[in-house]
């Protein structure tokens, strides 16, 4: 047996940095319509290899192949299209409004649009997403304004939140998209509870709850895991893997060891692992476990693989820990040029309708921004009275605060 | 007290649909100190149940159930094991309102047992009511006896903003002097173990009088209203107690009213001493009433070490302690 002189502590580390080549060999990719598809009441045991393969349905070409390939028609895929390219057109301008000063911070999805737009489509009205600060998506393809989530942003007079939540912190109910937090991980065993409570109720009801792979090493991560196992509680227990955690990359969460899908084999959970760069796969595999979940089958734990081809926010430079063209060399592609690639393929687009959706869409961007803006962005114009800070502590204001609020003098 | 925490669960789990009951040993068994028995045989599993052992999953599902519309009530086994879920008391449960413009609130109440007398040792006696009461958006109740707990609890539970109910677990089968010598008492000849039955509440924010007195305020709640009262008692000492019974809301008023009258003031608690709740109430105290104090506010409590538990009844804040506080401030 090798023995060591001394103990010396392994420090997993990027297979490259700034100014080298990109590799992303490590990840584990699969050729298209590879992976099998169990039927929805299969045991999980009997498919726990479809945690280390990737699910996908679009090749390279834009064919919708294998069994995972649905019958999503061309206009639910159009809007499909039409909804992630209105959320990249919205964060562009969100992020051009943060370096006008507009606001003070924000986080751009860019590349990983598919994931949130397409999973929102296969929920049913009522389902309830426990989203992280990077699903803007769930919310635009939900057809939620964009004129209301900047005032959000823009923390302004008719901000529904009154300024209290850093921008990308949405809350929309009627929506399904319940409040974002700040701190990680918290969201997901908060799912668990309200699914939990839906299955209490005799409901139709299921939970969807977010997280990144930086966060899967929250204990709430684990603590959500082992809850919605032992109640088979109906959730769908998505796991974005974007490959960073601001400049950690997955391997600090435990991505060098094992594919992050496989963390639900421990506690019986359902896990598959698709490529979160398809718009079709990510809403078969979607549709897929929310069917299970409604049919009281329990939860799945989705790994979708995705490239987070932005900066974490506003507020960080990646080409300080990761080589500046890594993007550009991602194997998974553009949700965006997948679908669209696939639409023309099919007979159902062309690059001629494309541009015209593409103006119609920076078009209502631009209008919203106008409109949003008209009612005060942070740092100029109209604002949440201050008197409002001390409002929604508790349901019914006691004592002491409304002794601060007169300390205030508002 | 356990009969009549149970009672108020049973109460509101007949009334409510919404109102589930769930936490470690909680279900068949009826928990570490039988404060749920019967609940599930009379509910079903599905409205009274055993949680995993992690306080951090039991409070955030708590937190999605009351999201959802439910009533939860979740036990903490101990208020010492609370520490893994202090993120989604402080962070989630306590701020669901206020972050989300009013959109999302959790209607949960967490119960757990505090409080030494037991030979709990450091992680099965500890006070942590000030780790709550600092925390805005949070309500944090103390009872001190049978029919307040029954009161109290049903009032957290119809409460819409979540609550921390501490049950001082050395009254959980009787009143408790600070005599660990002294044979143990039942509730029974006590005139609060009475617990009218079904539905009466007892509301959040109000303080009880527990002694009416001239001399000195004595500010207080749980195991230490009884301490207090022992002490006034072995002193000879005419003073006013006031059992908080809610730290948050706080009944200023009362507060006010009595040390007003008294001109002096003693303030007790289990929990250690430094940034403990005594130090606020003192502020207060201090910052409405310094023209009519007599002699400064004093304060017992517990020692600023962890729970020790060979050495129990030297940490406990005692009625000697209490009552030589009393005495001094008398003195000034």
């Amino acid at each position: 047996m090798p023995s060591a002189a001394r103990l010396s502590l392994h420090v997993p580390e990027p297979s490259v940095r700034p100014g080298g080549k990109p590799d992303f060999s490590h990840v584990g990719f699969a050729p298209a319509g590879e992976a099998r598809r169990p039927p929805v009441d299969a045991d999980p045991a009997e498919f726990r290899d479809l945690a280390y393969s990737l699910i996908r349905v679009l090749d390279d070409a834009g064919a919708a192949v294998g069994p995972w390939a649905e019958a999503l028609s061309a206009a639910d895929l159009r809007q499909g299209l039409r909804d992630m390219m209105l959320t990249r057109a919205y964060d562009a301008r969100m992020v051009l409004s943060q370096r006008q000063g507009k606001t003070s911070f924000y986080v751009q999805c860019l590349g990983e649009e598919a994931v949130a737009c397409a999973h929102r489509k296969a929920l049913a009205p009522g389902d309830m997403c426990f989203p992280t600060y990077r699903q803007q998506g769930l919310l635009i393809a939900a057809g939620w304004p964009l004129v209301d989530m900047m005032n959000s942003v823009f923390s302004n007079e008719k901000d529904r939140l009154k300024g209290r939540q850093l921008p990308t912190m949405y809350s929309a109910r009627e929506a399904g998209f319940f409040t974002v937090s700040g701190n990680l991980g918290t969201q997901y065993p908060q799912a668990v509870g309200w699914a939990m409570a839906s299955a209490i109720a005799g409901d139709d009801k299921i939970a969807s709850a977010w997280i990144g792979d930086g966060a899967t090493a929250e204990s709430d991560f684990h603590a959500a895991l082992v809850f919605a196992s032992v109640y088979r509680a109906p959730v769908i227990l998505n796991v974005v893997n974007n490959q960073w955690a601001i400049s950690s990359y997955q391997g600090i969460a435990g991505g060098e060891s094992v594919k992050f899908a496989s963390r639900g084999h421990g506690f019986g959970i359902a896990s598959l692992r698709a490529d979160g760069n398809d718009y079709l796969a990510v809403h078969a595999v979607s549709a897929w476990a929310a069917q299970r979940a409604r049919a009281n089958l329990g939860p799945t734990l989705i790994e979708w693989v995705t490239y987070r081809a932005a900066a974490h926010s506003t507020s960080d430079d990646p080409g300080k820990y990761r080589p500046r063209d890594e993007g550009a060399a991602w194997p998974l592609g553009d949700p965006l040029e997948r679908l669209k690639l696939h639409l023309i393929k099919r007979g159902e687009w062309s690059e001629e309708r494309h541009a015209q959706m593409r103006a119609e869409i920076d078009a209502e961007v631009l209008d919203a921004a106008r409109d949003a803006e008209s009612h005060g962005t942070l740092h100029d114009g109209p604002t949440p009275s201050p008197a409002s800070m001390f409002e929604d502590v508790y349901k019914d204001m006691p004592r002491h605060l409304r002794e601060q609020r007169q300390q205030l003098g508002v | 007290m356990v009969e009549a925490i149970r009672d108020a669960l049973d109460v509101k789990m007949a009334e409510d649909q919404k109102v589930v009951v769930f936490g470690e040993d909680v279900g068949y068994f009826g928990g570490v100190f039988r404060c749920t028995e019967g609940l599930q045989r009379k509910y079903g599993k599905s409205r009274c149940f055993d949680a995993p052992i992690n306080e951090s999953g039991i409070v955030g599902v708590a937190i999605g159930m009351g999201a959802y519309g439910l009533r939860p009530v979740a036990e903490i086994q101990f208020a010492d094991y609370v520490y893994p879920a202090y993120d989604q008391i402080v962070s989630e449960a306590a701020r669901l309102r206020y972050r989300s413009g009013a959109e999302f609130f959790a209607p949960l109440v967490l119960r757990m047992p505090c409080g030494g007398g037991i030979y709990g040792g450091q992680t099965h006696s500890q006070s942590p009511e000030a780790v709550f009461t600092h925390v805005c958006g949070l309500k944090t109740v103390i009872p001190s006896n049978p029919y307040d707990a029954k009161g109290l609890l049903i009032s957290a539970i119809e409460d819409d903003d979540p609550v921390i109910f501490l049950e001082p677990k050395r009254l959980y089968n009787g009143p408790f002097s600070g005599h660990p010598d002294q044979p143990a008492v039942a509730w029974a000849k006590h005139p609060l173990s009475e617990t009218p039955e079904g539905r009466y509440v007892v509301p959040l924010g109000k303080a009880a009088v527990r002694r009416e007195g001239k001399g000195v305020t004595v500010l207080c709640y749980g195991t230490m209203v009884h301490v207090s009262e022992a002490a006034a008692e072995e002193t000879g000492v005419d003073a006013e107690i006031l059992d908080l019974r809610s730290l948050i809301p706080l009944d200023i008023d009362a507060i006010v009213a009595s040390v007003e009258k008294t001109g002096r003031c003693v303030i007790v608690h289990e929990a250690t001493l430094t940034s403990g709740f005594g130090a606020e109430l003192a502020a207060q105290v201090a910052e409405r009433c310094f023209y009519a104090l007599e002699t400064p506010i004093r304060r017992v409590a517990g020692w600023d070490t962890p729970y020790p538990h060979a050495e129990e009844w030297s940490y406990f804040p005692g009625p000697e302690r209490v009552g030589r506080a009393l005495l001094a401030a008398m003195e000034g």
